[in-house]
């Protein structure tokens, strides 16, 4: 078996994936079983600063292309999530996800994390401005622009000394302003991307829209070849990491997203598709893929395709 | 086009009857003929605006869920007339075991799959402790216990009757006696008796108050049950620390048993993981839970999630 072990600031995961926050990060329960599959690291369901409920469901739907999802970021506030995440002890990464209404917002959050930062075992941060279905967060405030993104990252660095990670969103234009604001205004990795859209599906036989908020944000196989064109074009044009997240469903896919210039890939709907089994089987590709194909370092796939036009 | 094909549909479909159970509990009989449902597993049910919900499956030909009204959804479905429509998912989640000839699937995609502490039992699939290949052919999903049973236990306590009756109606189907043990406060909360008593060998029924059956709780009857006869296997839904006393009970006398656990579901598939307990997740990992897996569970009988993730002590 191929060594595909990455570091993961100061931190060594033993490969590259990393659980995309809002698939199955509710719990520490099942963060641990996420690890425990074969995950190099964690991202927790998104935190606010308040509990959220999220929204009414149907809250993921089936597309014959990926699913729709609109969850409305449920969530039992910083303070309790926090709480439920204290004292990590695996040897894979945790990332903590936050989403504030604004910089001010943002700020607050990373302060809090900042307090909890020796007890919690957490590795960075990630900041999410890109969710394109919630009501005053991300897209729907946009926040998806280089002033916007260079306030909220700004925010959080003051607040924190961890690594901050901003998710970018796919579905915007100049998504590589948008990760070089992010970067000059001292973020250290970009996660591209979020979910697509918002879209949309009608149940004709009710004449409704799905999911149950109306609309939803687009994962799966559909959107990875826009994942996969902007991790491209925004790992050209920033030096610090970038984790590629969209559509990645194996092992093949993991490496295209490397290729393009992903340094970690980030893995979500899969779950749906393959199960919670699924980090370990795209895992075991990547390096089955390596071993075929005469590869022996992941830095030989990351950015490979940068050197042919 | 096979990729292109949806694999968990919204289906659409017209209410053939509504049967009044009790004060409270409608049955909806749904026109849909076709569909494979196994006791245990449950449906999502949408009203579009609304929301969706987890309803579990009282019976399979035909089709149907036992609402309870105790929220805005299932109020909803409680205004619902025949011949009007009705949208689901599903069936969705692991059903009971009753050793049956399930669809071979020799690669379990349950989270329970790995050397975990939570999964180190015996007789669970061959990804986790390797059951030989002569049993893998034989069936490939988890055995609950060995041999076919000739006779089981179901306890339902409240509306964890509903689950037990299609259970009690598929093992009678198989050859297999069912008794029931049924247990409500008062008379007007037993419900399923009537219909219990067709498919069952013997139908127990207590309440607190007396007022129909033995004055008492399930527990006492099972605990005098157990001991009268003989049963292969047990299989109990209702409220979590019964559950858990029965449970309890049936590993020390070595029966196996299966409980059906309740917790706040959103997606119904195995993604959100809103619904998880100990790290599994009882959408797709459950509802359907072995006794021995269960008890192993710090939050089982314990604690459970309200919508946003926060802990309730039970």
């Amino acid at each position: 078996m191929i060594d595909i072990s990455t570091e993961f600031f100061g931190k060594k995961i033993k490969n590259p994936l990393i659980l995309a926050s809002g698939v199955l990060g509710v719990t520490r329960g099942t963060l641990e079983s996420v690890c425990e599959h074969g995950c190099g690291a964690v991202t927790t369901k998104s935190l606010s600063l308040e509990p959220k409920k999220g929204h009414e469901g149907p809250n993921i739907v089936e597309t014959e292309c990926g699913l729709l999802n609109a969850m409305g970021y449920p969530n039992p506030g910083i303070d309790t999530g926090l709480q439920e995440l204290n004292g990590w002890k695996m040897d894979d990464a945790l990332i903590i996800s936050i989403v504030g209404k604004d910089a001010k917002e943002f700020g607050q959050l990373a302060a809090k994390i900042e307090l909890a930062k020796k007890e919690l075992g957490a590795s960075a941060v990630e900041a999410v401005i890109s969710c394109p279905h919630t009501p005053g967060y991300g897209m729907m405030a946009g926040q998806g622009t280089c002033g916007s993104i260079t306030e909220i990252t700004n925010a959080i660095k003051e607040n924190t000394k961890l690594p901050l990670i901003m998710k970018l969103s796919p579905s915007v234009p100049g998504e590589v302003a948008a990760a070089k604001a992010a970067e000059q205004a001292g973020a250290d990795a970009i996660n591209m991307g979020n979910s697509l859209g918002p879209g949309m599906k009608i149940d004709i036989n009710r004449k409704s829209r799905l999911p149950g908020f109306g609309m939803g944000g687009l994962s799966g196989p559909a959107i990875k070849p826009i994942a996969i064109r902007c991790v491209y074009f925004i790992s050209e044009a920033i030096g610090i990491p970038v984790i590629g997240t969209g559509g990645v469903n194996s092992g093949a896919d993991a490496i295209e997203m490397m290729m393009a210039g992903a340094n970690y890939v980030g893995v979500g709907t899969s779950v749906y598709y393959r199960g919670i089994g699924a980090f370990g089987e795209i895992s075991n590709e990547i390096s089955d893929w390596m071993k075929m194909n005469g590869y022996a370092k992941l830095k030989d796939i990351v950015g490979a395709a940068h050197s042919k036009k | 086009m096979d990729d292109f094909e949806i694999t968990n549909p919204m289906y659409t479909n017209r209410i053939k009857k509504i049967l009044e159970e009790n004060y409270r509990i409608k049955s909806i009989e749904i026109e849909h003929d076709m569909i494979e449902a196994e006791p245990g597993q449950f449906l999502m049910v949408w009203i579009p605006g609304l929301g969706e919900r987890p309803m579990s499956i009282a019976n399979n030909r035909p089709l149907t869920i036992s609402v309870a009204n105790v929220g805005t959804v299932s109020g909803e479905l409680h205004k619902l007339k025949q011949g009007e429509q009705i949208s689901y998912r599903g069936p969705l989640g692991r059903p009971f075991d009753l050793g049956l000839q399930y669809k071979t699937e020799l690669k379990c995609k349950t989270t329970q799959c790995v050397s975990t502490e939570n999964s180190k039992f015996e007789n669970k699939c061959d990804c986790c402790c390797g059951i030989d290949e002569a049993s893998k052919q034989e069936s490939g999903h988890p055995k609950l216990g060995t041999g076919n049973p000739k006779h089981i236990l179901t306890i339902g306590g409240g509306y964890g009757v509903v689950p037990m009756y299609f259970l009690c109606k598929t093992a009678r189907e198989h050859g297999i006696d069912a008794y029931a043990i049924i247990g409500g406060r008062c008379e007007k909360d037993v419900v399923y008796e009537k219909h219990l008593f067709v498919v069952c060998k013997e139908v127990f029924v207590t309440t607190d108050d007396g007022s129909r059956g033995k004055k008492g709780t399930v527990m006492a009857e099972f605990e005098w049950l157990i001991k009268e006869k003989k049963f292969d296997w047990v299989y109990t839904c209702g409220p979590e620390k019964m559950m858990k006393a029965i449970a309890e009970k049936c590993v020390e006398l070595k029966i196996p048993c299966q409980v059906s656990l309740e917790r706040h579901m959103k997606c119904g598939t195995g993604v959100c993981g809103s619904c998880a307990i100990n790290g599994m997740l009882t959408c797709k990992d459950g509802p359907v839970f072995d006794a021995e897996q269960v008890l192993k569970f710090s939050e089982f009988g314990k604690v459970s999630r309200d919508g946003c993730g926060n802990r309730k002590e039970m």
